[in-house]
């Protein structure tokens, strides 16, 4: 070490010092030789090359927007799907006078008072710089007309380009959603997820839906174009180019023709059905009726066309199936049972005596029964199959609102579901420390009592209702309900599968779910509330009627629904699945001031569920089978399922 | 009576110091006006800074360099306990934590540190300097890995890669061995694949697109290939003051601050940068003319860091307008829009002319 020392010191003395200053020094002069080195490269050597980049500008890098990837329901239907066209285009920063170029453009191509009006909103809503269409669609020969007469309209010009459009209309128009061109808020969102690049050059994403939940795969990446331009800015020719790679291609678990059954089964009542596969969640339909047509929205919405959809009575932008909040009424009775049933509040024997009411002791207060003259002696299944009121009071009343919300809960019930689809709404199942939360209120036992018959402050989905069903269905498995089937990834065409996911396993004792199962089979039958949708079917049918009251009926009152004002009167709600003992099909309808759910939402379900087990098996593709599926027949149909 | 006072605040301002700083100021004043699309406002703000900057180039210049030496290790310390708090309660802007709010007052402690740690160094070097032995080395080095490491994490790599060639360039005056050196530089290469992975993912993509501007011209790639447009259209006489079409057509991004040199060459063309660049190196090599003449270990050292950090900024910017270098958040001294990077270029210059006036005053 000591040696070290000395070595050291002298590397300390001054001589030392300045020789390392001397290497500072050369190694600064070596750095000045390479700086300068690059610049004359660059500025004598390539200065030609760069002069001509820069001078005229006459490089622009222009970004390739990618395709758009499509939509299709699980058969390879289309859905969303792209097409190519010229459109007419104005870019109003170069033109002085708007209205005057308008006029001109007006007396050589047909430009309507839609396009003038969706032109003057795409014009107030844009960005200084951008490039709006007044014309989409140009023939060939109106792509002529233009050419001829261009020199008289600088900043107008045509071009060719990607529209996107939804060929089924109005169907599925809830679930797939649509594009829009973007706005001032969605571009601080791409801000932010750091994607601006990528959207260099799009115009428009996707607002609700599929169209907005999958914009990352839908979307593509965008690719760049270097183009050498004349003075006027026009492109000559290109120089290099890469290659945009489009979005990816989704599969829904939609089936078109089962959704366009659905639809039509609405006729022009209001509401929702949702179908889902209980074995893997995955959506088989999902109606939200009135539905919209999406083609309107692509290249922005006219005025007119967007009054009309907002002011709508009927409201058609409403999404019900997943925003729609409805307090579930008797549909709740099969999960109500089986609550019973699991936390031994009740066995299958159990009886009750029912008067036509149920009443607190000591309380002349009565919770009526909506048979006025009362069931007699109710068992589980008597009060399942006839829907009977004050059997789940007094279940309710037993149980307390804690345990039924404890139980029910499971079933995803009063939470989001959980869906591939952005804005579901969580519905409120109530709980004691829920209405603390919410009104700093304590909970009244006469509360627990209309909960217990899915009233009072229950609110859910028909999405939550139907895959709460599903989960009934297969026995206690909850899988999250999705609408995407699979991914094809574009780059290397593979199919990405989405696996089902199971969320819980809620653990149902078999001879539980068979009593409930049983009589929600019964339900169907003669004698039970639905009755008439379920008769004739040739495979088992498990089902339960619901009515959600929208006012209240005072006690001494009677609800007449002739009496009552249409939008006042109940909603009609049907859940069901089959086959019962293997189900494929779960479903839950509801029919907005429907009445009652076995006579409006039972028939609808009715329809959809013969054409998944039926219809598809009976009949081959789905295209054959015409519009209306007639309700199968007893015996014939039933053979017909065994010969496929 | 007032001349007399004049002189003794003139006195220990190092006149070809001053002279190539006044020179290399007006001249960034007026590629500034230029590269902010002509506004007076930015250019007088920037005037401002700089006249604080010289005030405090001044105030440090009368200060004998004993009393910086025994401040280098306070202020050391309070730069370190500042980037502790940036790390932990810093404010985040532009998705890095660089800033931190004391009451009023925002600071951003990795600047501070650019002049604390040559100076903390210095002073370690001084005091070691009887009994100087490799561990001293290995201190050294920890004391300057340690902020180095926080700057880092803000993520502002360009600030730690230059505070961390400062401290290389203490170590390396102070005297380490030509064998260490090869053997860590060795060492060094040899651990750059595991560098990489520690890279985060927008700089690793500033890497890539150096060597291939063109595989992302609409992202990263941009800079690059704007920037070399500015300063290969220049050519040699340049296209004049204020007639640069790059920059004023909006093409170059960050015109004003890291991207400013690119402007300059749009405008004044080679013979220009050869012009800039000259009095850029002179001023360093005026530097080195101090450090070498002065007396202590603490003011050989300080002095000598002083001035190759000086040449690193110059390099780094200029190398990455010319597109040899990655795109790093590095101003290029005296002409870069900004006060808070002038102060501190100008404290450390002010250090310089304080020990160049007191070398015969200071004996060891």
């Amino acid at each position: 070490m000591k040696s070290r020392n000395r070595e050291y010191d002298q590397a300390l003395s001054l001589h030392a010092y300045r020789s390392r200053l001397q290497v500072a020094t050369f190694a600064i002069l070596a750095g000045c030789a390479l700086l300068i080195l690059r610049f004359l490269w660059l500025q004598t050597i390539q200065y030609e090359h760069y002069r001509t980049l820069a001078e005229a500008n006459r490089i622009t890098i222009s970004p390739v927007v990618p395709a758009r990837g499509m939509i299709l329901d699980r058969e390879g239907r289309p859905l969303a799907s792209n097409y190519s066209a010229y459109t007419l285009e104005i870019s109003p920063s170069q033109i002085d006078d708007l209205e005057a170029t308008i006029e001109g453009l007006s007396k050589i191509l047909e430009i309507s008072p839609r396009d003038r009006r969706r032109f003057r909103k795409l014009y107030e809503e844009s960005r200084n710089f951008d490039s709006l269409p007044i014309r989409n669609r140009l023939s060939e020969i109106e792509v002529a007309k233009f050419a001829v007469n261009r020199y008289r309209f600088p900043g107008v010009e045509i071009r060719a380009r990607l529209f996107r459009s939804y060929p089924e209309g109005a169907s599925a128009s809830h679930l797939i959603g649509y594009i829009g061109r973007i706005n001032d808020a969605d571009i601080g969102r791409l801000d932010e997820a750091g994607l601006r690049a990528n959207y260099r050059g799009t115009e428009h994403l996707g607002k609700v839906g599929i169209e907005q939940s999958y914009e990352r795969d839908l979307h593509g990446l965008t690719g760049s174009e270097q183009l050498e331009t004349d003075a006027g800015g026009r492109a000559v020719h290109s120089l290099a180019r890469k290659e945009p790679v489009s979005g990816n291609d989704l599969t829904l678990s939609i089936d078109l023709s089962l959704q366009q059954i659905a639809e039509r089964a609405f006729g022009t009542r209001r509401g929702a059905l949702v179908a889902i596969e209980p074995n893997t969640g995955e959506i088989l339909a999902f109606v939200s009726q009135p539905g919209f047509d999406p083609n309107l929205f692509v290249d922005g919405i006219d005025q007119a066309n967007w009054e009309m959809l907002n002011q709508s009575s009927d409201k058609p932008l409403n999404n019900r199936a997943s925003r729609g909040l409805y307090p579930p009424g008797s549909t709740i009775k099969p999960f109500m049972a089986l609550a019973g049933l699991q936390t031994k509040h009740r066995t299958t024997e159990t009886v009750i005596q029912d008067p036509g009411y149920f009443a607190f002791p000591g309380s002349s207060h009565r919770y009526r029964d909506w048979k006025p003259e009362g069931h007699g002696t109710v068992d589980l299944h008597r009060a399942i199959v006839q829907s009977c009121d004050t059997y789940f009071y007094t279940l309710a009343n037993e149980m307390g609102i804690d345990v039924i919300h404890d139980f029910l809960s499971q079933f995803g019930l009063g939470d989001k579901t959980g869906i591939d689809m952005e804005g579901e709404l969580p519905g409120i199942l109530p709980s004691r420390p829920w209405k603390k939360a919410r009104f700093h209120q304590d909970w009244f036992g006469g509360e627990t009592v209309i909960s217990g018959i899915g009233q009072g402050y229950n609110q859910m989905t028909p999405l939550q209702m139907a895959s709460a069903t599903a989960t009934l269905a297969s026995g206690g498995k909850f899988y999250r309900p999705h609408i995407v089937k699979s991914i094809r990834d574009s780059l290397s065409g593979e199919h990405r599968e989405v696996k089902p996911v199971l969320v819980r396993n809620v653990g149902l004792r078999e001879e539980d779910f068979t009593a409930v199962r049983n009589a929600m089979i019964d339900v169907m039958r003669p004698g039970g509330t639905a009755a008439q949708a379920g008769a004739g079917t040739p495979y088992s049918f498990a089902g339960k009627t619901g009515t959600a009251q929208v006012v209240g009926i005072k006690q001494n009152e009677k609800y007449v629904e002739n009496r009552v004002k249409e939008a006042n009167r109940d909603h009609a709600w049907f859940v069901g699945f089959a086959p019962a003992e293997s189900p494929t099909i779960a479903v839950a309808v509801l029919v907005e001031n429907g009445g009652h759910g076995g006579s409006t939402a039972a028939p609808i379900a009715r329809q959809v569920v013969d054409y998944w087990i039926l219809g598809k098996k009976a009949n081959g593709p789905a295209e054959e089978l015409g519009g209306d599926t007639p309700p199968a027949k007893p015996g014939g149909s039933g053979e017909d399922t065994h010969n496929d | 009576m007032i001349r007399r006072w004049i002189a003794r605040i003139i006195a220990p301002l190092d006149a070809p110091l001053l002279g190539l700083i006044l020179s290399l100021m007006l001249l960034g004043l007026a590629v500034l006006f230029s590269a902010s699309g002509k506004d007076l406002m930015t250019v007088i703000g920037q005037a401002r800074s700089m006249l604080v900057a010289l005030l405090g180039m001044c105030i440090l210049a009368h200060l004998p360099p004993q009393y910086l030496m025994r401040l280098a290790a306070p202020a050391y310390a309070f730069g370190l306990v500042m980037l502790i708090g940036v790390a932990l309660f810093g404010e985040v802007s532009h998705g890095a934590r660089r800033w931190l709010h004391l009451g009023p007052v925002r600071i951003q402690p990795s600047e501070f540190m650019k002049l604390a740690l040559p100076l903390a160094l210095a002073a370690w070097f001084q005091y070691r300097e009887e009994s100087l032995s490799f561990k001293d080395f290995l201190i050294a080095l920890l004391l300057f890995i340690v902020p180095v490491g926080l700057i880092a994490k803000q993520p502002d790599l360009g600030t730690a890669l230059l505070i961390a060639s400062s401290g290389c360039f203490a170590l390396f005056l102070a005297g380490l061995s030509w064998r260490v050196i090869v053997l860590a530089a060795t060492a060094g290469a040899a651990a750059l694949p595991v560098a990489w992975t520690f890279l985060h993912d927008y700089q690793r993509q500033r890497i890539l697109t150096l060597i291939n501007p063109a595989s992302d011209p609409l992202g990263a790639g941009y800079h690059i290939i704007q920037s070399t447009i500015s300063v290969g259209s220049g050519g040699i006489f340049g296209k004049g003051w204020l007639s640069g079409t790059q920059a004023h057509l909006d093409f170059l991004p960050e015109p004003k601050t890291d991207f400013i040199f690119a402007v300059f060459c749009e405008e004044f063309g080679l013979l220009g940068e050869l012009i800039l660049l000259g009095l850029l190196v002179s001023l360093v090599i005026r530097g080195l003319r101090i450090a070498g003449h002065s007396s202590s270990v603490f003011n050989r050292i300080a002095a000598g860091s002083i001035c190759l950090t000086l040449f690193t900024y110059t390099f780094v910017n200029m190398g990455m307008v010319a597109g040899i270098l990655p795109v790093v958040g590095v101003p290029l001294p005296f002409i870069s829009y900004g006060g808070t990077a002038l102060i501190t270029l100008m404290l450390g210059q002010g250090i310089l002319m304080s020990i160049s006036h007191h070398r015969t005053i200071v004996k060891r």
